[in-house]
């Protein structure tokens, strides 16, 4: 037996999965797989890595570098509430 | 398991047809945000996108009693956001940008990172990725990597764009995401896999100090 059979997946197919991995998408024979590879392939995990850090950092543009510009509107989203119980009203009537 | 799924959010739905403006406009001020964060995905500018974003808050009072607490509020209201949004494209007569796949052989890495065949080590990585910088810096989003972030993801093709924000900015789990943007969960998570790669690419060049 080759490593190449040991190392079932090649590096190139490893990267196509882990996106499911980190989803637990993949089924356990798969899973299995994946994971024996990344175990014996520091450049696969450091590819894992790479991937989870561009998550986190992604994670972080949700919160504004700055403090929101423009203020949310609460007497809109009121006058909003109130067009609407309105509205309600005459449908009722 | 919560014995009452989603109580809260079932509490919140009945203020809101018991007419609490108070519980409303709370809710509404905490996701507005997010809202017009997403609106933006589909429409070109801010006031078109806060057009699209009250229009969802509407739909979501008038529909409050369909509501069955099946999936998180948050969930629902951002369906009703996606189909407020398409709707509005349509009716504006320009083209639904279609979810589709793209290309079915886009790879997440650069083939050319890999031994070509014929070589013994065909299908690894050569060259090597080399790790990201560590320390606590290093997990930090800086001026300079927000921006590089943002072009990236703001180059991703429309269904990946939204499939990315979705999930790893607001940070909706891979059902969640399917739910919202009407797709099946195979497909989102080829869609987040691409958006994803991408972006890690950015951060290669980043980080390697190289231009694109």
């Amino acid at each position: 037996m080759s490593v190449r059979d040991l190392v079932s997946l090649s590096c190139k197919e490893i990267v196509e999965l882990v996106t499911d991995y980190r989803c637990d998408a993949l089924d356990t024979a798969d899973r299995v797989r994946f994971e024996q590879h990344l175990f014996g392939c520091t450049w696969c995990m450091t590819y894992l890595k790479q991937m989870d850090r561009a998550i986190e950092l992604i994670a972080q543009l949700g919160r504004p570098a700055e403090p929101v510009s423009v203020p949310i509107d609460t007497t809109k989203l009121a006058g909003l509430f109130r067009a609407w119980r309105a509205s309600e009203g005459r449908k009722r009537e | 398991m919560d014995p009452e799924p989603r109580s809260e959010d079932r509490a919140l739905i009945a203020a809101l047809r018991a007419g609490d403006e108070a519980a409303f406009v709370a809710f509404a001020a905490m996701h507005q945000g997010s809202l017009m964060r997403l609106a933006r995905l589909w429409v070109k500018n801010e006031a078109l996108a806060e057009e699209v974003v009250q229009e969802t808050w509407l739909t979501m009072l008038e529909s409050a009693d369909k509501y069955e607490g099946r999936s998180p509020l948050k969930t629902w209201l951002c369906g009703i956001l996606v189909n407020v949004a398409r709707n509005r494209i349509r009716k504006e007569g320009h083209s639904v940008p279609v979810s589709s796949l793209g290309d079915p052989e886009e790879p997440a890495v650069d083939p050319s990172r890999f031994s070509p065949p014929g070589v013994p080590w065909e299908g690894h990585w050569w060259p090597p990725p080399n790790p990201f910088p560590e320390g606590p810096e290093a997990h930090v989003l800086n001026r300079e990597l927000r921006a590089d972030l943002e072009e990236a993801i703001g180059k991703l093709p429309p269904a990946q764009r939204q499939v990315i924000v979705l999930q790893d900015v607001e940070g909706f789990r891979c059902e969640e995401v399917s739910e919202i943007l009407g797709l099946t969960t195979t497909n989102e998570r080829v869609l987040l896999h691409r958006a994803r790669a991408k972006v890690r690419a950015t951060l290669e060049r980043h980080y390697e100090g190289g231009a694109s």
